[in-house]
């Protein structure tokens, strides 16, 4: 099967979008950019592949009469299922290296005993990992190295407290032994993943148990699909380091402009507030780029920013937005420097303000920086596309509506559940245009 | 060979690149000894410098923004301006101004690494920045030199007037030229001035062809990157000269030669094989990183047809030269016509002007960060070209010499996604036009 790629290597997070060759999206894909770039992509592009066998999956599961009703749910339930079996694979591979990390040669006589409190650690992980992918259950994020991480710390905590070895040196091993997890390029066996998954989700109904082998039918007929990458191309802050020929990247602001324009084909304003960068871009009717501000080499207000914010509230990023939104009252701020943003918070919360109306304080002055950012690009026309991962915060949203309609009228204001996979859309569609067109 | 060394051996240069350089130093080693020499030194900005009149009364000739940039392409700007920051100078203050008091403040040594003594009069012409008088007034105290001042009224309604001209005509007679005599000691000969004149006139003539060969294709010169040298000699120490002459004729010859052959620019890489895009840009070049800065463009292909800041020492292409028949005159026409001395809407107009004229496919701004004089309603006049000319247009921001300005990695970036979406544009026109 021929397939499209696109592929946004962000400062935060890489993207990645498989098209076919009449750009319907097949699959999405996303991970943390880590420092290395290459890997990022290739991990995004196998989850975007990944994705794509769901999506064949459930195409060939719509025929199937059977499972009509229970189409959502089983796919669903598969789908957790699936994660599940590469967090479990996952979590082998790590205690494999953490345990390598703790030889005798390195650690001494504290070896052995490290090694023992690492099995009841990682005992206590796979035993809690079922819980992490029950149909319903909510995860702060989907990167293994975050999940991970939380589950090992807490239980290092509660096992540490019995033995010899302290929960800082078993904090250090993990440090130690993430990265190379995290920067293995897929555990290969699929397929046996897929098929593991599929038993575990027919274990969950007799519906679904009775349906067991007309469901590994059409799975099998999936996995045996073969992709071909008939065209890549990079975008985004990392593209330079991408093993990609010139002809196979394309900057950001012409990707953004575009994927904005085939996710809402009437935008004609794209703001984009991305980790390190606030872009503001207005496209004609066919998402070709007219004109396009940045932030100059400051990242003031940008999503980092929240990130740190995030960070000093130990709260993670996912939760910002639904505290400032509890808020009632205004609190100014003015600096979105992102070196200063804990100096700022703690100013504020010193004085005695609550978290919340300072958490949206800080929405509101990042809004107003991509506010001042647009009308240097020519202001907002209908309609008004806001992507990036920013845009999944729903307090920016709600200031940014505010301020829209407050300066330019009303607007069509336009926030894509998939916003994040923006630029990797466009991306996808300049790839499957190079051949197709 | 260290690595530096061995890509200095590597850069390519024009002949009129090396000739200009000679006469650099030379000037730079006359300063030097000037007095020693029994010489007297004069210190004067480029818009609206007198060059011609004060080699009438024998000066040796420094220019301040001259040396802030040589200390900015020679990396040592940055240190000088953390001096002047030390020193009570703001963040925001003018980076040639504050190149300079830093360098003052290290010793006065010249960018060559020769001694830069103390001039014996500042000349100041005031054309169109502010920040050019509180510039002198900082000299003026450290220095304790006297000060010449000529007023050149702004051209608010884009027009010199009888009355603008005779304003300044009066204060050359009345006031610059009594101070120059005074402090040199030499009795002013206007045939003199008229046998310089004559030599700028001269050298006018051939700035002017060689700029306007950027409306061939390709197009033969890089009218910013490579224009920032070709209007050195005239817009400095040099104007008036005969050797500036026999410069001008030789880089006239030099680009009639590429035109002949159907080349492109002389980049530092080599002659560039393909001319992708044509920009007109506005704004001050980053000097710190000139040639990181230059490669951004022509790596993608990316001439400059024409700029505004190879007028800031004066605009030539409408017509204007030096007149020997009127010599006073025309140092006058001359101050109030420099670049920096149009107002905003005489701005848009030369530019527009020059998209058409020179067939570019897109206007560029590279804003300064600490130049209110030329960043102020850049952005208006953007839009302005943006709707005249239907071309698309971008916005970089650097700095004249603060190195800690320049984010390569921001304005790479920027720059990459301006000419990939100027290609796009072009593509799609050139498939409505094939349709």
């Amino acid at each position: 099967m021929k397939t499209f790629v696109g592929i946004d290597l962000g400062s935060t997070t890489t993207k990645a979008i498989v098209l076919d060759a009449d750009e319907t999206v097949l699959g999405r894909g996303i991970t943390n950019s880590r420092s290395n770039y290459g890997i990022a992509a290739e991990v995004a592009k196998q989850e975007a592949f990944l994705d794509a066998r769901f999506f064949l999956f459930r195409q060939l599961l719509k025929r199937l009469p059977a499972l009509k009703n229970d189409l959502e749910e089983f796919l669903n339930n598969f789908e957790q299922d699936f994660r599940l079996e590469q967090y479990l694979e996952q979590l082998t591979e790590l205690e494999r290296i953490c345990v390598k990390n703790c030889g005798d040669d390195r650690l001494g006589k504290d070896g052995a005993e490290t090694r023992s409190l690492l099995a009841a650690v990682f005992r206590q992980l796979n035993d809690e990992a079922p819980g992490l992918y029950e149909p319903g259950s909510s995860r702060k994020s989907d990167f293994f190295r975050d999940i991970a991480g939380s589950q090992y710390s807490h239980a290092s905590e509660s096992h540490s407290q019995d033995s010899r070895i302290s929960f800082e040196s078993m904090l250090n091993v993990f440090d130690r032994s993430i990265i190379e997890v995290e920067n293995r390029i897929g555990g290969g066996a699929d397929e046996a993943k897929f098929m593991s998954a599929l038993d575990r989700t027919c274990r969950r109904s007799n519906i679904f148990t009775a349906l067991r082998d007309d469901l590994r039918a059409p799975l099998a007929s999936v996995l045996a699909t073969e992709f071909e990458e008939t065209y890549v191309i990079g975008t985004g802050y990392g593209r330079a380091t991408l093993p990609f020929s010139k002809e196979h990247i394309r900057s950001e602001i012409l990707c953004h402009g575009l994927g904005a324009h085939i996710m809402h084909p009437k935008t004609a304003t794209v703001l984009d507030i991305g980790g390190q960068d606030t872009k503001a871009i207005q496209v004609d009717p066919n998402g070709i780029v007219e004109s396009f501000q940045m932030n100059d080499r400051c990242a003031a207000g940008c999503g980092r920013y929240l990130g740190y914010i995030a960070d000093e509230m130990n709260l993670g990023l996912h939760e910002l937005g639904p505290m400032a939104m509890k808020s009632t009252r205004k609190v100014r701020i003015n600096s979105t420097c992102t070196v200063f943003a804990g100096a700022e918070l703690r100013d504020r919360l010193s004085m005695g303000e609550k978290r919340e109306d300072i958490v949206s304080g800080l929405h509101r002055a990042i809004i107003l920086r991509a506010m001042s950012i647009l009308s240097r690009s020519g202001g907002i026309r209908d309609q008004f596309t806001f992507t990036g991962g920013v845009a999944k915060n729903e307090a920016a949203v709600a200031v940014l509506k505010e301020l829209a309609r407050e300066n330019y009228g009303e607007v069509q204001m336009n926030v894509n559940p998939d916003s994040i996979y923006t630029g990797a859309l466009g991306a996808a569609t300049f790839a499957q245009r190079v051949i197709v067109h | 060979m260290n690595t530096a060394a061995k890509e200095q051996s590597t850069v390519q240069k024009e002949q009129s690149m090396v000739l200009q350089k000679e006469m650099i130093n030379a000037n730079y080693e006359a300063l030097a000894t000037a007095h020693e020499d029994g010489k007297k030194i004069s210190s004067t900005f480029v818009p609206g410098n007198l060059n011609e009149l004060l080699m009438c009364f024998d000066f040796v000739r420094n220019l301040p923004e001259i040396n802030a940039l040589q200390a900015g392409m020679r990396k040592k700007s940055g240190g000088y301006i953390m001096e002047a920051e030390r020193s009570g100078h703001s963040e925001d203050v003018c980076t040639y101004v504050k190149s300079d008091l830093g360098m003052m403040a290290k010793g006065q040594v010249g960018p060559n690494g020769m001694p830069l003594p103390t001039p014996d009069i500042l000349l100041l012409s005031y054309t169109g920045c502010f920040t050019f008088m509180k510039w002198f007034e900082l000299v003026r105290d450290q220095y304790d030199c006297e000060t010449a001042m000529l007023h050149v009224p702004y051209q608010a309604d884009g027009k010199i007037t009888d009355n603008m001209r005779n304003f300044v005509v009066t204060q050359i007679k009345e006031q610059v030229i009594p101070a120059l005599e005074r402090v040199s000691g030499v009795k002013f000969d206007i045939d003199r001035l008229r046998e310089y004149l004559k030599e700028s006139a001269k050298a006018e003539e051939d700035l002017v062809w060689v700029l306007q060969s950027a409306k061939n294709r390709p197009s033969p010169i890089d009218a910013y990157f490579g224009g920032v040298y070709y209007c050195g000699p005239i817009f400095t120490a040099f104007r008036g000269s005969k050797a500036t002459t026999d410069y001008y004729r030789a880089l006239r010859a030099e680009v009639e030669a590429r035109i002949r052959q159907g080349l492109g620019p002389v980049t530092p890489e080599g002659v560039l094989d393909e001319e992708r895009i044509r920009l007109v840009v506005e704004g001050p070049p980053n000097w710190t990183h000139f040639r990181d800065f230059w490669k951004m463009f022509y790596d993608e292909g990316a001439v400059v047809v024409a700029s505004s800041y190879t007028k800031v020492g004066g605009v030539y292409d409408f017509g204007f030269r030096h007149d020997p028949e009127h010599p006073i005159e025309s140092l006058a026409d001359y101050c109030l016509g420099c670049y920096t001395n149009h107002s905003l809407p005489a701005r848009v107009n030369m530019l527009c002007n020059y998209m058409e004229e020179y067939s570019a496919d897109g206007f560029l701004n590279n804003s300064i960060k600490s130049c209110n004089s030329f960043s102020a309603g850049q952005l208006l006049m953007l839009r302005e070209i943006e709707e005249r000319t239907g071309k698309p247009a971008g916005f970089i921001e650097t700095d004249l010499v603060d190195p800690r300005y320049f984010s390569p990695a921001n304005v790479k970036n920027r720059l990459e996604s301006y000419f990939q979406m100027i290609e796009q544009k072009k593509a799609r026109g050139d498939a409505r036009t094939a349709a």
